[in-house]
Formats: C-alpha cells, sequence, structure tokens
C-alpha cells in the first residue's frame, strides 16, 4: 500500500494547496471532524460522512486515509463504506436529479419520471451521464409523501412533479433533452 | 455549574410574549410546507411587517406541521384572546393579503381560507402531534410554553424510577415502531439489568418508504424527543443514550444537535440534570442509507459505526447490546408519548384507544386520497374512517381499492375490510401489520402484482446478504414476480413463489426476512384472481 501521505487526491485544484501534508487542505476538515471525535473507531460511519461531504465521494485513497487515522484495517473501512446506499464512490456530475420512489410516489407514478429522464439523457439510474453533466438517482422516500411524487433537483425538493415538468426542469439546467 | 432553567419563570415570560402583539400568524414550516413554498410565504410576511410598521401589532411564528400537507403552505391567523383562521395553499401574495385583511380590516379571506370543521381536522385525537402547529421547534422557550420539560421535572423530583416504570404500564401503551412490544416490559428488563453501564437508544431510522411520522417529530419538537428519553433514562438506570437518524433526514439531524445543546445548557441534559443527581449524555447518530439498521441488533452494529447486520436474539439487547452493555431501544413516537403519559397520567392514556392498543397512533396518508398528510387518531378508529372521512376520499370518483400499511414488512388490504378497527392484533389478523405507520391507499387503477414486486425489489436491495434465505430468496421472488408481471410467469412461478415465500417467512435471521414475503402473501390472499389473469393472459397467448 503507498504511503497516501504524500499523494494527491484526484480533483484537487491549486487553491485548494497548503499546509495539509497531503498537499490538500480539504483534508483539514476531515481531521477536524477526527480531533472532535477523539480518533474514536466507533466514528467510521460519521468520519465518511464528513469526507463525502467534502470531496464529493469517496475515493481510494480518501478511503485508506479515514482507516489509517481510526487504526482500522482498510478491508473493514471498505466493508462498511460500500454495505451503505449513501457512500458513493465515483466523482457526482455537475447537476443532480434524485427522483423519490417511495410508495405513495411509486403510485403516483415516480417510475416513469425515472425512465423518461434515464432515456432522455442516457444515463442509468445511480449513474452519472458521460459528459459529466447529469447524474440520475432515485430515493427510497423522501419523507414528503403528501407531495407525491417528489423530485429533488440539486437540492431543492419539488412536489407533485410529472415526466414533462421534470424533463423541463433537466433540460432547463443542463440543456439538450434531444 | 450555571443554574437550571427555571420552567415556571419561562412560562410566564413566554405568556407575556403572546400577548405582546395583538395577531400572531403561524406559519408552517415543514419539510412538506417548504417544498411547497412556505419560505417564500414566511418572507413575504416578514417583510410586509418590517414595510408597513406592523412590528407592534403582528408576530410571524414558524411552526411546526399542520398536518394537511397537500394544502401547503398552511398558516393560521390568531387574534389575541379570540378567533382563529386557517389558510391553505398560501402564496406570498396571498398572505400579503390575508395579513393585511384582518390586521386592518379585521375581516377573513374566504377565498384563501381552510374549513377546519371538515372530518379531517375534528376526527383527529392529537397527543403526539399536539405540538405540531403551535410551537416554534427552534425554541426550547416555546416548547415549554407549552407544558414542555414538566413530566420530566415531575418524574425528577417527586416518583422514583420505579413508579416510572409502574406509571408507563399502566397507560398500556406498545412499541410504535411495529411489532406492538409492551414498553413497560422492555423498561423493566432494562431497569433489572446489571451493570454499571446502560444504554437507551431512540430508533429514527424511519425507512419504511411511505412513513415520515418519526421525521415530523424529530424536526417539529425535537424536545419532545428529548424529554421522553430523559424519563427513559431516568427509570432503567442508563445515564447514555443515542438518538439514531436516518442520514435522509438532515433537518432533523440539525435540529436534534441543536436542542440537545441546548437542552445541555439549561440543565435538563449533562450533569445534575435540574440540579438532582441524575446525569445523562445524549448523542446523535448518523445512519447512512440502510433499511436494516431499522432493525434493533442492525442498528446497534451500525452506532458502533461497522456493517448494519443483525445478530441472532437471544441475547437481546437488554442482556447484551451496545459494547456489550444492556442496552434498550424505543422507537421515537413511543418515546414521544412518554412526556405526556407522565404529566397526565397512565390511567388518562389507557382511556384513549381500545383495550388492548392504547392511545394514538400517527399515520402518514398518502397514495391516492384527497387529503394526505400526517393525522393522528385513537387506536381502533375503523380503515373506513381514516379513508373516507379524514382522508375525503378518493379523488376522480375512482374506487377504493387496498389500503398498505406496515411497508415492505406489511400487507394490502382490500375494501371488505373497511371497517376493521385499526389497532395491532386486528390488522395481525388480516396479515398486515401496524408497522411505523405509513398507510398508502390504492385506487382501482393499481395493480396488486405490481406493487407486490415494487415491494420484493426494494426487500432485494436492501437485504442484508448475512443470511442465504432473505438474500437468495427475494432475488428469486423478484425474479418470479417479474416474470409474473410481464405476463411470461406460468402456473408453476406461482407455486414456487407460494413456497419461497413460507421458506423465506420461516428460516431468515431478521424480523425483516421473516416479514419480507408479506406483501406478496397479502396481495396473494386478497387479489389472487389478478395474479390469475396475468398467467390466463400468457396461456391465451401461446394457445
Amino acid at each position: 500500500m503507498s504511503d497516501t501521505r504524500t499523494r494527491r487526491v484526484a480533483g484537487a485544484t491549486d487553491s485548494q494547496q497548503g499546509d495539509h501534508p497531503s498537499g490538500d487542505n480539504r483534508f483539514d476538515l476531515v481531521d477536524k471532524h477526527l480531533k472532535r471525535a477523539r480518533y474514536e473507531q466507533d466514528q467510521l460511519i460519521e468520519t465518511l460522512h464528513v469526507a463525502q461531504d467534502v470531496f464529493g465521494y469517496l475515493s481510494e485513497d480518501i478511503l485508506i486515509y479515514v482507516a489509517r487515522a481510526l487504526r482500522l484495517p482498510p478491508s473493514m473501512v471498505y466493508g462498511v463504506a460500500t454495505f451503505y446506499h449513501l457512500f458513493t464512490f465515483d466523482p457526482p456530475g455537475d447537476h443532480s436529479c434524485t427522483v423519490c420512489t417511495g410508495t405513495a410516489c411509486f403510485v403516483k407514478g415516480a417510475d416513469d419520471i425515472v425512465q423518461a429522464v434515464s432515456d432522455t439523457y442516457s444515463v442509468p439510474a445511480g449513474e452519472t451521464s458521460e459528459d459529466g453533466s447529469l447524474t440520475l438517482k432515485t430515493a427510497r422516500c423522501l419523507g414528503s409523501c403528501g407531495l407525491a411524487p417528489v423530485v429533488v433537483f440539486d437540492g431543492n425538493v419539488l412536489g407533485h412533479q410529472d415526466t414533462e415538468s421534470t424533463l423541463e426542469l433537466v433540460a432547463g439546467a443542463v440543456g439538450g433533452g434531444g | 455549574m450555571a443554574a437550571p432553567i427555571d420552567l415556571h419563570e419561562v412560562m410566564e415570560r413566554e405568556r407575556e410574549e403572546r400577548f405582546r402583539t395583538r395577531w400572531r400568524v403561524k406559519a408552517c414550516s415543514s419539510t412538506a410546507c417548504l417544498s411547497a413554498g412556505a419560505g417564500a410565504t414566511i418572507k413575504a410576511m416578514e417583510d410586509l411587517v418590517e414595510r408597513d410598521d406592523m412590528v407592534l401589532e403582528v408576530q410571524v411564528i414558524p411552526t411546526g406541521c399542520m398536518g394537511l400537507c397537500s394544502a401547503g403552505p398552511l398558516i393560521r391567523m390568531m387574534r389575541r384572546g379570540g378567533d382563529e383562521a386557517d389558510y391553505r395553499n398560501v402564496t406570498p401574495e396571498a398572505a400579503v393579503e390575508i395579513v393585511r385583511s384582518h390586521v386592518l380590516d379585521e375581516e377573513p379571506v374566504p377565498e384563501y381560507q381552510l374549513d377546519t370543521s371538515m372530518p379531517f381536522f375534528t376526527s383527529q385525537e392529537r397527543v403526539v402531534l399536539a405540538n405540531g402547529g403551535v410551537i416554534n421547534p427552534d425554541r426550547i422557550e416555546s416548547y415549554v410554553a407549552h407544558g414542555g420539560y414538566q413530566a420530566l421535572e415531575k418524574a425528577l423530583t417527586t416518583m422514583k424510577p420505579k413508579a416510572v416504570v409502574e406509571e408507563i404500564r399502566k397507560s398500556g401503551i406498545r412499541g410504535r415502531g411495529g411489532a406492538g412490544y409492551p414498553v413497560a416490559s422492555k423498561w423493566s428488563l432494562l431497569a433489572a439489568a446489571s451493570g454499571k453501564t446502560k444504554y437507551v437508544v431512540a430508533n429514527g431510522d424511519e425507512g419504511d418508504p411511505g412513513a415520515y411520522m418519526d421525521r415530523t417529530i424529530m424536526e417539529d419538537d425535537p424536545h419532545r424527543l428529548i424529554e421522553g428519553i430523559a424519563i427513559a433514562a431516568y427509570a432503567t438506570g442508563a445515564n447514555q443514550a443515542y438518538i439514531y437518524v436516518r442520514a435522509e433526514y438532515p433537518r432533523a439531524i440539525e435540529r436534534l444537535d441543536r436542542a440537545i445543546r441546548v437542552a445541555r445548557r439549561n440543565r435538563l441534559l449533562g450533569r445534575k440534570i435540574l440540579d438532582t443527581n441524575f446525569d445523562l449524555t445524549v448523542e446523535v447518530r448518523i445512519g447512512a442509507g440502510a433499511f436494516v439498521c431499522g432493525e434493533e441488533t442492525a442498528l446497534m452494529a451500525s452506532i458502533e459505526g461497522r456493517r448494519g447486520t443483525p445478530q441472532l436474539r437471544p441475547p437481546y439487547p437488554t442482556e447484551k447490546g451496545l459494547w456489550g452493555s444492556p442496552t434498550m431501544i424505543n422507537n421515537v413516537e413511543t418515546l414521544a408519548n412518554i412526556a405526556p403519559i407522565i404529566s397526565r397520567g397512565g390511567d388518562w392514556f389507557a382511556s384513549l384507544g381500545t383495550e388492548k392498543s392504547t392511545g394514538t397512533k400517527v399515520f402518514a396518508l398518502a397514495g391516492d386520497i384527497t387529503n394526505t398528510g400526517l393525522i393522528e387518531v385513537p387506536m381502533g378508529t375503523t380503515l373506513r374512517e381514516i379513508v373516507e372521512d379524514i382522508g375525503g376520499g378518493i379523488p376522480d370518483g375512482k374506487q377504493f381499492k387496498a389500503a398498505q400499511t406496515g411497508g415492505p414488512s406489511g400487507g394490502c388490504i382490500p375494501s371488505k375490510f373497511l371497517d376493521t378497527p385499526v389497532d395491532y392484533d386486528s390488522l395481525r389478523e388480516l396479515g398486515s401489520i401496524m408497522g411505523s405507520g405509513g398507510l398508502i391507499v390504492m385506487d382501482e387503477d393499481v395493480q396488486m402484482p405490481d406493487v407486490a414486486k415494487y415491494f420484493m425489489e426494494f426487500s432485494m436491495d436492501e437485504s442484508c446478504g448475512k443470511c442465504t434465505p432473505c438474500r437468495v430468496g427475494t432475488v428469486q421472488m423478484h425474479n418470479l414476480l417479474q416474470r409474473l408481471c410481464d405476463g411470461t410467469g406460468s402456473k408453476q412461478d406461482l407455486r414456487d413463489l407460494e413456497h419461497l415465500c413460507s421458506v423465506v417467512r420461516d428460516t431468515s435471521l431478521c424480523g425483516l426476512g421473516q416479514a419480507a414475503p408479506n406483501p406478496v402473501i397479502s396481495t396473494l390472499q386478497y387479489f389472487r384472481d389478478e395474479y390469475i389473469a396475468l398467467i390466463d393472459q400468457q396461456e391465451v397467448v401461446h394457445a
């Protein structure tokens, strides 16, 4: 295993370079959390959340970094990270479209919305389009069942959506659709 | 150490604040209303008050969920010591009009007025949600003004831990997470457990799709949950508690974190609570998207930072739980019921609901129904009252087909059982379960094999993989359902499906695996003809 301290994480820009030994100051935010958690091993899931917030996804380097900091075997960190659905290992697209597929949204036709966006932008649910412009996700239930079907676009929760309104929304931000 | 909060002084102060202005506008700022645009509505009213110099006349108060989510954003105009008027679908422009009309002309605006005499409001009994639409969830003072933390004070200063457990036993309350285990029995087990360290855990991993009762409690009344946890810990001798929240609920996490900090500052948590000898630390732990973590042994593994896979029981958590110490896990809604039980007495609680299912139950009413939202009714209310009266029936003149309760572990109840009282035992008899409280109404257009397939896909995705019957069985059942729904299934597929249902139910390790076949079993029981029709269709095509 290579020494992560001297390696840079892909995606770090010059402005983010600084004093952190990795050359990427975003690790400072992870360190800050680790310190506050007193490097307790049961803080693994919380730490992974912080790391994903900071970096947008969990690269192999980040997982190894967290494993070392918490003195856990990398296999365990990898096992935990891959067990939970919310952790992602690929960089996210510029825009994200999450369609809720909870029961209420299912009854109200959420599957058609997923299919339409997926077909229009050639992006399977759970993945990012080839040009990196759009990530299409499904959620199990966002708990806004009174507003079904619900779509979350770039963090904005939108209720009572249908295929047309969602495609319009995505086209407005990502463009294309043809 | 700072002095603890003086509950009575805060109440007095809040009362004065309440009478400071002639008008108060309560504006629902729960997640559903915010999604419907409540943020802009509230901003418009605040700007109006500022611009038109009405600061001494009107105060705008953001509150928790008012219930009728499908009509959001909701606001309530309240005149000092007098009338109230509720409004629905309040856009920013409408809000300005409504506030002006009330304050300047003393006239309501009928166009947006909400009829609060309709059964949606009058048939409910609000205990858990009593503070929804009433208090400002971000201010502990607002909670205290409505009786908050008095139950904790009463328990700590006038009751022995045993007396608290006894009161809970009298109330007859059963766990609101789904299985309906008597709460007092669990509490006694932890109280009797030996060991220096004991833990209380609030289960806020509300994973059933279609359920958002716990989220609303955590977001809109966080102190109610904290008070319940503190009373539970006092009664059982625990000094450390965790609230396990789904990561999908960032707002709940933020509000709970803040509420815990504020409670600590006011000596309602931490060391020597309210100057007694009771110490309690409460921490929030965040999930990361795994349905199985709602199962108590998996939840504990997740709190310890591990993969959330369940363990065989016994030993039960009350013997050997978190880090090997005795641990008690209660659902969020259960704990939200504790403060009212201690304040008003177990007998009062037992007088609500039915003999074996006491109290009220919160349901998230959704699907093909006119009034969607969060409701709370006494246990034993019939499904018909919920669907037809409170829910306002099925829209577009369509027919009711089934109500789904209990999520992926529950079942579908057909129209012939609409008069069944909703309580733990009646639902179980019908092959469904109470579950955490998601209630999805389906109209005639919904195909039941599709519903079964939908839930099986969910269980297949969420199977943790530890035991074979659930890991392999759910995939095979999904394949069979897929074939049947596509119209390419055979009679043998249906037989295989039924066989697998019993294998997975009888041999899975944890409750989630054992319950995974339930949606299939119940739709086969009540809507078998729909499955048969799918097969016949195929046989006709081949002929």
